[in-house]
């Protein structure tokens, strides 16, 4: 009986641990989240979203050229990223079944891994060295290229999802298999598709390493894509290891904005999942 | 696989007929009309594709250590001590050395939270709760890495300083591990901030691990008089070990490439220090914060090398942490 007793101490005694180990991981959010709000939220105003970053202790600067130069970007890297990723998932989900296929998505899975500042470094092979300066593209390389791999293995689950039943209606009236894929299997997959890519945006928009030498960074606005390019993420980072507590403070209220940029992005990829038709098959 | 005929499309090949597990769907791989090959052919192209994006990455990191080559021993550089650029004498130990330090303490920190976390999820939290913690866990994995770098520089770093880092020297003190100046930047702040951002990573694939241990598993310790955590410990974690190993390689691989967060709390100096409290560098946060300033071509092409350590490093965890997953995963197919 004291044997039995025991045991059940022992499973109690795990039981709450793991429970534990909930709370303990969810700390760290519930403090980061609340300090980035508290620290942050005093700093914002209108005129941050708007103006240019002012030498330290001038009143008044804002982000407004690193919101514009992340969105400018992003922007770029869907040019780059979004054909191939998208385009690889969807040859992953209609085509990946044989050996190519498995090829081909055990190497995105495997450069899904590789850092984000390896892949920056290879877009300054690809493109500051022969232009010989940072720029816009650059930048743009980087983002699109670290957004492949990802994008590609979403794509392709969400793809994936669409039921069977549907494909076969389709062939069995006789349609041709690319008409099945692109009007029947690829329109109902939509939502998927642009779920994925929102995630993809999302964490695009939130990266720094690739950009610290492929885009720079610039004090004023910029629209040319041979420029260096001004982002959300390296004016956080420039401003958080400064010296100066005004610029600390800025730190912390472009952060609450990459936050909500990149929050908002996540949510609505996942409302879209939710309601999209793919969910109610699974 | 020879027995039954093909279910659809009578002109398809045998070899090609669905694997059990497979929907019913048969692709032919011999497309009848035009549209229908051109549309086979576009979707390889661009699945090949990403093989060429590989491809390009490689070959573009290789060219960029180009000038290195023929000038630098290969083991020289992996095991030199000095990293001194204006006197071109390249060592990338203290890197190596830095970036390992972090990930191994990460993962020793992470790993018990997120099988915790993984178990509660699938064994024991109540269906209401479970959406919400995979949601708050994935709130976590979607904070941009900056954002993890200016809390650590400011909330993690003093607070090291202050409270923890004097609190370990005192009680564990006679260990090289926590002897020195309390500093608060160095591997020990890199190291936690790393746990907290690869805790999502390792926990979610160790939830997919769990979830596919047969049910029967559990069902047949349970009867035979276990209690849940008996069942957990002795039918389901056995049956998860390789998973879980490949959730951790995972996790490591991700710590290893983490730049921003670490850059901003290691205090980047290329030492090689015993001690936690020490500062250090790491293959990432040394080429975050020379790469764009590097001066001469074999500052770069050195700069390029370490990236294509971290590559080398990376691809290897990764391929064997999704090896691993994928064999746990097929074994469970076989059980039914």
């Amino acid at each position: 009986m004291t044997q039995l007793a025991r045991r059940h101490a022992v499973n109690a005694a795990m039981t709450l641990l793991t429970g534990l180990a909930v709370v303990v991981a969810l700390i760290p959010l519930a403090l980061l989240l609340w300090l980035v709000v508290s620290k942050g939220a005093s700093g914002l105003s209108w005129s941050f979203f708007t103006n240019l970053p002012t030498p330290v202790g001038e009143p008044g600067g804002g982000i407004g050229n690193a919101l514009l130069g992340t969105l400018y970007l992003v922007g770029l890297a869907c040019l780059v990223g979004l054909p191939l990723g998208v385009g690889a998932g969807v040859f992953l989900a209609e085509r990946g079944d044989g050996r190519f296929g498995s090829f081909i998505r055990f190497t995105a899975e495997v450069l899904s891994g590789v850092p984000s500042i390896v892949v920056g470094i290879v877009a300054y092979g690809l493109v500051v060295v022969p232009m010989k300066r940072f720029s816009a593209l650059a930048g743009g390389v980087a983002l699109g290229l670290l957004m492949v791999p990802t994008l590609a293995r979403t794509t392709e689950e969400l793809v994936r999802l669409v039921p069977g039943s549907l494909r076969e209606a389709s062939l069995a009236l006789g349609i041709p298999q690319w008409k099945t894929s692109l009007r029947v299997v690829l329109r109902t997959a939509l939502g998927g598709v642009i779920t994925a890519v929102l995630l993809a945006v999302a964490r695009a928009a939130g990266e720094t390493a690739p950009l610290l030498f492929t885009a720079l960074n610039n004090q004023y606005w910029n629209f040319a894509p041979d420029q260096p390019t001004a982002s959300l993420t390296v004016q956080i980072y420039n401003y958080a290891i400064s010296p100066y507590e005004d610029w600390h403070q800025k730190a912390w209220t472009a952060a609450l904005v990459l936050l909500i940029l990149v929050g908002a992005l996540n949510l609505t990829a996942r409302f879209l999942t939710r309601s999209g038709l793919t969910r109610e098959q699974r | 696989m020879e027995g039954p005929p093909p279910l659809l499309l009578p002109d398809s090949d045998n070899a090609t007929a669905a694997r059990p597990g497979d929907a019913l769907v048969a692709t032919p791989h011999r497309p009848r009309n035009l549209g229908d090959r051109l549309w086979a052919a576009g979707l390889v192209s661009l699945g090949g594709g990403l093989a060429v994006v590989a491809g390009v990455i490689v070959l573009a990191l290789g060219r960029l250590t180009t000038p290195l080559v023929g000038r630098v021993h290969l083991l020289e550089f992996l095991k030199g001590q000095d990293w001194d650029p204006v006197a071109a004498s390249f060592g990338a130990l203290p890197f190596i050395y830095g970036t390992l330090v972090t990930s191994l303490l990460a993962i020793v920190v992470a790993l018990p939270i997120s099988v915790g976390l993984a178990i509660f999820m699938v064994e024991i939290a109540p269906k209401g709760l479970r959406p919400i913690v995979s949601f708050l866990i994935e709130t976590l994995a979607a904070i941009p890495s900056v954002v993890y770098g200016l809390w650590g520089l400011f909330v993690l770093v003093p607070w090291l300083r202050q409270t923890v880092e004097p609190a370990l020297a005192r009680v564990l003190g006679f260990l090289p591990l926590f002897q020195g100046p309390p500093i608060g930047l160095g591997f020990l702040a890199a190291g936690l901030i790393l746990a907290v951002m690869i805790l999502p990573t390792i926990a979610s694939v160790t939830i997919e691990v769990l979830k596919t241990v047969p049910i029967s598993l559990r069902e047949a310790a349970l009867v035979l008089g276990a209690t849940r955590w008996e069942a957990i410990r002795l039918a389901v974690l056995p049956h998860a070990r390789a998973g879980i190993m490949g959730a951790t390689l995972l996790g490591l691989g991700r710590a290893l490439g983490e730049t921003m967060a670490v850059t901003m709390v290691i205090g980047n100096t290329p030492e090689i220090h015993a001690s936690l409290f020490a500062t250090g560098y790491t293959l990432p946060s040394v080429i975050a914060n020379e790469f764009a300033e590097a001066t001469s071509g074999e500052h770069m092409a050195a700069l390029a090398g370490l990236a294509l350590v971290l590559f080398g490093l990376s691809v290897l965890l990764n391929a064997a942490a999704r090896l691993l997953v994928k064999a746990v995963k097929a074994a469970t197919g076989s059980f039914g």
